[in-house]
């Protein structure tokens, strides 16, 4: 069972790595409550 | 049946040598050089515009690190009593320290890229061998000399400034190569006593400036109660200016041009000028041009977060390939909320503030001289709203895609120019070297292509790629730094195709979600140019032809 499955999960994305929509995804199918998600520019 | 259709030709041929005639006649009203260029693009309208030459500026404050930089502006709210501003003053750069630095050589273009690469990581802690504050490309400005640059950029009597400070650096500034008389006519010579500035701070919301932690002048707000007049904003946007300025004064000094020559500037920062009923109205173009004294010139704003440089270099090259200006400025100034970004993690490991330096560029588009590089629009990448925003989706859109339509392989491109942000800023900051991270994308799928081989992955980057050597400014560091050197690298023969690469975080802004890249392909000079166009005994011999051809005809059918 996935480690995030039923836990609720805050996601900064980086915009010169992974953005936030694709973690997003990824958290959303291993079964976490995506409760904010953002991708921010670091440079 | 026959003479509608021999009517039907001599129509036709008539209708040709008028065309022709008309071009003629039209020319003969021009100019000599607009008519050969007028005629050069009746023939062949393809005449690609040429990078004439590029300026690169830093301007050194570590005063507005402290106080301007976003980072410091909001721990002073969230956490006014913490350990990182209490550090943070002791981690700051003298002025000397800043030219010492390699990336900083690198980026005035008395160090290249090459050299750089050569120098092990970090390079914080490395003296460069050239301490220099000119360099081919520009200059680096000291603090003191460019907030009397920015009393000189204002209009509109805002920025204040000490007596003192500005008897003790005036002569200073006048003597900088690049400034002129009637930039410095433009600072007078009663200034502010310091009760006033101090009152103007503490009453009036003025923004203060700083040298040496001591208040030395203001920025007053330039209306009461409009937020987008404040003299926050005031303060952001005269800087933006004045850097933008001195970047284009540069450019136009190394393109080896008169300043009447440019008629069209694109400034492409990232800051927004305006008041209430229009908050990013602009211009800031127009507005550099005039304190530059380019007299003959208009122009305008282009946005687009960090990919705002590559925009309006696209567009830019699109004006002057279409003959609406024959010379076009894009330019850009520094950003003050970005100083000092990374400066929390930079103090917890004990580094230097290395984002103390605002980034200026500015590069000149001319018709084609037949010699400079040229941009060729044939071969443009665009991220569009359905591209995405996976790495691979990008990389390929900006890189891959527009390779493809021009029948390239990657390793057609000599260098690749993506976001050249300086890793020792942003390693120790986690957020990598971006430019490798890029070359590493672009290589994955140069392999996938069969471009490359698989072992070739790992010295993809040193073969087509670039170290990073720019300052974390937003648009500064987005595909431009390369410009000037890709310039000289094609000129000398050392390179023949660059690709220049912006991207940029639209979301930030909150308007969308998406994220926004845009490139371009500089390459050697094919050796047409506007003077080499076709001259007024070619369009009499192209006439006579025509004639000749209609005659032809017309004998043929009447046999």
């Amino acid at each position: 069972m996935s480690i995030l499955a039923g836990k609720k999960v805050i996601i900064i994305g980086d915009r010169d790595g992974i953005p936030g929509m694709a973690i997003e995804e990824c958290a959303k199918s291993a079964g976490a409550e995506v409760v904010f998600s953002s991708t921010e520019c670091f440079v | 049946m026959r003479h509608g259709s021999i009517l039907r030709q001599c129509c036709e041929s008539v209708r040709a040598a008028g065309r022709l005639l008309h071009r003629f006649i039209a020319i003969n009203r021009r100019e000599s050089t607009d008519r050969k260029i007028y005629l050069r693009k009746a023939v062949n309208p393809i005449m690609k515009s040429v990078i004439k030459g590029a300026g690169y500026i830093l301007v050194h404050t570590p005063d507005m690190v402290l106080h301007n930089g976003t980072t410091q502006t909001t721990e002073r709210i969230v956490n006014p009593d913490g350990e990182y501003l209490k550090e943070l003053p002791s981690h700051l750069r003298s002025f000397e320290q800043t030219l010492s630095y390699w990336p900083n050589q690198v980026y005035i273009g008395n160090k290249t890229p090459d050299d750089l690469a050569a120098v092990p990581q970090p390079w914080c802690d490395k003296e460069c061998d050239v301490k220099e504050r000119f360099g081919h490309f520009g200059q680096i400005m000291p603090q003191e000399e460019f907030l009397l640059l920015m009393q000189a950029c204002d209009v509109f009597d805002l920025v204040k400034l000490e007596q003192g400070f500005v008897d003790a650096h005036r002569a200073a500034l006048a003597a900088n190569p690049i400034i002129d008389e009637s930039i410095m006519a433009r600072i007078p010579e009663q200034q502010t006593a310091i009760d006033e500035i101090e009152r103007l701070v503490k009453e009036e919301h003025s923004e203060g400036l700083y040298h040496q932690d001591k208040l030395v002048g203001c920025v007053n707000r330039a209306h009461d109660i409009d937020v987008n007049l404040s003299a926050h904003v005031m303060h952001e946007n005269i800087v933006s200016k004045a850097s933008s300025v001195l970047a284009l004064l540069s450019g136009v000094k190394n393109a080896g041009i008169d300043k009447d020559e440019v008629e069209y500037v694109i400034d492409c920062c990232e800051e927004a000028c305006g008041d209430m009923n229009q908050r990013g109205g602009g211009n800031f173009a127009k507005a550099t041009a005039e304190i530059a004294g380019l007299n003959n010139a208009t122009g305008s704003d282009a946005r687009g977060f960090c990919a705002g440089p590559a925009h309006a270099l696209v567009e830019a090259a699109a004006l002057v390939e279409s003959g609406a200006y024959k010379t076009v400025a894009v330019t850009a100034g520094g950003c003050t909320a970005k100083l000092g970004m990374n400066g929390k993690d930079h103090v917890k490991k004990g580094l230097p503030i290395l984002e103390d330096m605002l980034g200026g560029f500015c590069v000149i588009l001319s018709a084609n001289d037949g010699v400079s590089p040229e941009i060729n629009l044939e071969i443009l990448g665009r991220h569009t709203v359905g591209t995405g925003s996976a790495p691979q989706a990008v990389i390929g859109s900006l890189v891959t895609d527009p390779l493809d339509r021009a029948g390239l392989k990657v390793t057609d491109i000599d260098k690749f120019s993506p976001e050249m942000q300086n890793p020792d800023i942003t390693k120790p900051a986690g957020a990598g070297d971006v430019p490798l991270a890029n070359y590493k994308m672009i290589a994955a799928l140069a392999v996938k292509r069969g471009d490359i081989e698989k072992a070739d992955l790992g010295n993809f980057p040193v073969k087509h790629g670039l170290t990073g050597w720019a300052p974390t400014q937003g648009h500064i560091p987005s595909g431009v730094p390369y410009i000037g050197f890709a310039r000289e690298d094609i000129l000398a023969g050392k390179i023949k195709r660059a690709m220049i690469i912006g991207k940029g975080s639209l979301f930030l802004g909150r308007m969308t979600n998406l994220f926004d890249g845009v490139s371009f392909v500089i390459q050697a000079n094919s050796g047409e140019s506007a003077e080499s166009g076709v001259s007024e005994e070619e369009v009499k011999g192209m006439i006579a032809k025509a004639m000749k051809d209609f005659a032809a005809t017309l004998m043929a059918q009447a046999e």
